[in-house]
């Protein structure tokens, strides 16, 4: 039942189905997970390029502390987010429990330390590279970190794939503040864990094939545009 | 530390304005008694230098000597530990701080276009770029037919000469080179030396580190001999060619090694 | 830098656009807290057309363990409770946190165990002499440990053993701190005993070894209940459409609606709302 060839199969008759269910839980997994890498993009870049630009009391702390939350548990942000939105906590007003935007909201935050951290190190290089030379052009800090992150976007997007990579396969912290509800919240990995609970191995199965080949597909076509620009344009 | 070394100094209103330029006066640059400690190890010994106006002013001697911290000591990107810094008697201010550049040993191009390095440099100093201003500072390094190639694509010579290009967008007053040849063919070191003639016919004042003594006969209108982070001579160049005063320039120049005596037993 | 901007620029609009996109057009749903146990039997996707087709009105299931659930309702964080433990629901309503207690459907418990049956309990109606079988023989047990109802349900059948669980934790009797699905899987696995509910059981499909070896005692009655969330303690609370939920699900429709829902011709759960 549960061998590697009828699971193979399994997928692909899914995929190919066109089943509306899993093409809308793909859709929003999706949609969760970019919307979610590109808010850590926003706030985790300039942070990490920050990190490797100035020197401040406090700077090697911040660094350790950040490259430990590259490893937060997805349960523990999923919790203390809950806790943030629910109808009790400071954020109750919003009414935004059990929806997409908490799931968002967990996921950046899941993110947004892993994608600093990578950035600090791709951009530290950079930074002994053309420390020299902003300097010598007298550059303001903010245009110094906008120049950086301009010159270091292919280890950028490396950054960003990392931060793809661990948001789209989570499932700790979604399903605490999605809540798994069906045509709402369900995502690729919450429906993998309902079927495997449901014990249908094989279904469970098949789905993880399906997050693995979209993550691959996301990643091979990231890298593969950033290998064309990058021969193109500007080595 | 840069934006510390230009805080400090920045009130300077009383200096008399330059009646060409518009600003004040910041020649001649006298350094005295500017030293650098790293670790116990002296890297620069009591530098007192005067650089004049209008001159080429070569810096030479072995490896070690302290001619490239000199540079970037005068140019603000390091802080010496004693000694100071004056621009026609006045402290350093934002003001000669905008007025100078510098071209590296290692070109330093920005991974974009070559258009775009020059545009970048227009840009973060607040001037206005248009295309044809950037065509004619690419014309002039005659780089225009590569103007859309991306920088760090370019040969060596194309690229040096692209950073010396950038360093002249900004039209400075006083322009250091910290060996600028050091990787280039003998074709392309002559078209780096011409574009620093013009910038010097445009009236900027030349402050070069080589150890080319070939280049260091063709450029310099005067010469600074370091060793061992103290300067040994400042010589007008006919002068220090003809006979240098220490026996270490005599034996640079002649090609052999020389043990600095006083280094070896600090 | 203007490329530099215009990225910064399109990645803050695609941000933004698509935060802002709405959830669903529609705002008329309900948030109902309930159990594994009635989502993951497909109970809720047989009946909930049904509702929604009459009032116009969705229902989210968020399908987590009875105890869960009542902590989500106390927290306001859903408009109806659904669940299967009556002390701690009764406990729920006097503490203010629901409004009223009905009864909606019952159903049972099951022992399921390896094929092999090392503790020698096939067969069986007693649930607690199985229980004290499976202690002697050290016969490895697998418990959900998650504070469900299905948790509290095997803790006091375990209390007339006399048999402390808690001391042999780790040894025969396993804790997986899990979900019913989760914890069968845990069983199949390594061939232990472990106590389920019925429906979960039916529409399980990793059974591996495991098969039904006790039934049919009169203690492993399963009864569930439906609150709705007090609106005097969360404003926010639906309670409108929560109480329609409610009063459908425990009348005639909703109780038809349960008592059609079969798994291979076999009815999963017994309707017993008071008065219908």
């Amino acid at each position: 039942m549960t061998d590697l060839g009828s699971i193979f199969s399994l997928a692909l008759s899914l995929v190919i189905s066109g089943d509306q269910q899993l093409y809308s839980i793909i859709v929003l997994s999706l949609r969760v997970t970019l919307t979610a890498v590109l808010l850590g993009c926003l706030v985790g870049i300039p942070l990490g390029a920050a990190l490797a630009t100035y020197r401040f009391p406090g700077r090697g702390a911040a660094i350790a502390v950040l490259n430990a939350f590259m490893g937060l548990p997805p349960v523990v942000v999923g919790l203390a987010v809950y806790l943030m939105l629910s109808r009790s906590g400071p954020f109750g007003v919003l009414g935004l429990l059990y929806t997409p935007t908490a799931m968002i909201i967990a996921q950046a935050i899941l993110v947004t330390p892993l994608i600093a951290a990578l950035s600090r190190q791709s951009l530290a290089d950079l930074h002994t590279e053309y420390d020299d030379l902003f300097r010598s052009l007298r550059l303001r800090p903010s245009d110094k970190i906008r120049a950086l992150i301009w010159e270091g976007r292919y280890g950028l997007s490396t950054a960003a794939l990392a931060g793809f990579g661990r948001a789209i396969a989570e499932v700790g912290a979604v399903i605490i503040v999605g809540g798994n509800i069906e045509h709402v919240t369900r995502v690729m990995t919450t429906a993998i864990a309902l079927e495997t609970s449901k014990g249908d191995l094989a279904l469970a199965l098949a789905l993880g094939l399906i997050l693995v080949t979209i993550a691959i597909a996301v990643n091979a076509a990231v890298l593969s545009l950033n290998r064309t620009a990058r021969r193109l344009a500007y080595a | 530390m840069l934006e510390r070394v230009a805080a400090t100094t920045a009130q300077n209103g009383s200096a008399p304005i330059d009646a060409k330029s518009g600003r004040p006066p910041m020649f001649p640059i006298a350094t005295r008694g500017m030293t650098l400690r790293d670790r116990g190890r002296v890297l620069l010994d009591r530098v007192s230098l005067t650089l004049d106006q209008g001159t080429r002013t070569v810096i030479m001697g072995p490896n070690g000597a302290g001619k490239s911290l000199t540079l970037r000591a005068i140019h603000g990107l390091i802080r010496p530990d004693e000694g100071d810094i004056t621009w026609a008697g006045r402290p350093t201010d934002a003001d000669v701080l905008s007025r100078q550049a510098m071209v590296f040993q290692k070109p330093m191009l920005l991974r974009r276009s070559a258009r775009a390095n020059i545009e970048f440099v227009l840009r973060s100093a607040g001037r206005t770029t248009s295309n044809q201003l950037v065509d004619g500072i690419l014309a002039r390094a005659r780089l225009i037919h590569v103007a859309a190639s991306p920088a760090r694509l370019l040969s060596g010579g194309e690229q040096q000469r692209l950073a010396i290009a950038r360093a002249l967008a900004l039209e400075p007053d006083l322009l250091f080179l910290d060996e600028p040849c050091a990787n280039l063919d003998p074709a392309s070191t002559l078209a780096v030396e011409d574009m620093i003639e013009r910038a010097r016919t445009a009236g900027a004042k030349i402050v070069l580190v080589t150890h080319d003594i070939g280049q260091a006969r063709r450029i310099a209108d005067d010469v600074v001999f370091m060793s061992s982070g103290r300067v040994l001579e400042h010589s007008a160049a006919a002068a220090f060619f003809d006979k240098p005063k220490s026996s270490a320039a005599e034996a640079y120049l002649a090609g052999r090694l020389y043990i600095d005596p006083a280094a070896s037993s600090r | 830098m203007i490329q530099f901007r215009k990225a910064l620029a399109i990645a803050a609009v695609i941000a933004l656009s698509a935060l802002s996109t709405p959830v669903e057009a529609n705002d008329k749903y309900i948030v109902v807290q309930s159990t594994t146990s009635t989502e993951q039997s497909g109970l809720f996707k047989h009946i909930l057309p049904m509702f929604k087709a009459k009032t116009g009105i969705d229902v989210r299931i968020v399908a987590v363990g009875t105890g869960q659930a009542l902590k989500n309702g106390e927290r306001g964080d859903g408009d109806v409770v659904l669940v299967h433990a009556k002390a701690a629901e009764e406990k729920f309503v006097a503490d203010g946190f629901g409004v009223k207690r009905t009864e909606v459907m019952y159903n049972d418990f099951v022992l399921v165990g390896p094929e092999s049956d090392p503790a020698k309990v096939a067969g069986s109606k007693d649930i607690v002499a199985a229980l004290k079988s499976i202690a002697e023989a050290k016969a490895p047990f697998a418990s959900r440990g998650d504070d469900s109802g299905t948790h509290k349900a095997e803790l006091d059948h375990w209390k007339p053993t006399g048999i402390d669980v808690k001391s042999a934790s780790g040894e025969w009797y396993r804790s997986t701190g899990s979900g019913m699905g989760p914890t069968l899987n845990t069983a199949a696995g390594m061939s232990a005993y472990a106590l389920t509910d019925r429906a979960t059981w039916l529409s399980f499909k990793n059974r591996g070894p495991l098969k039904i070896v006790v039934e049919g005692d009169k203690r492993l009655f399963n009864q569930y209940g439906i609150m709705l969330v007090n609106p005097a303690k969360h404003p926010t609370v639906k309670a409108t459409e929560g109480q329609a939920f409610i009063d459908w699900i425990t009348g005639v429709e909703g109780q038809n609606a349960i008592r059609s829902f079969q798994i291979g011709g076999e009815q999963l759960f017994f309707p017993n709302a008071p008065g219908v």
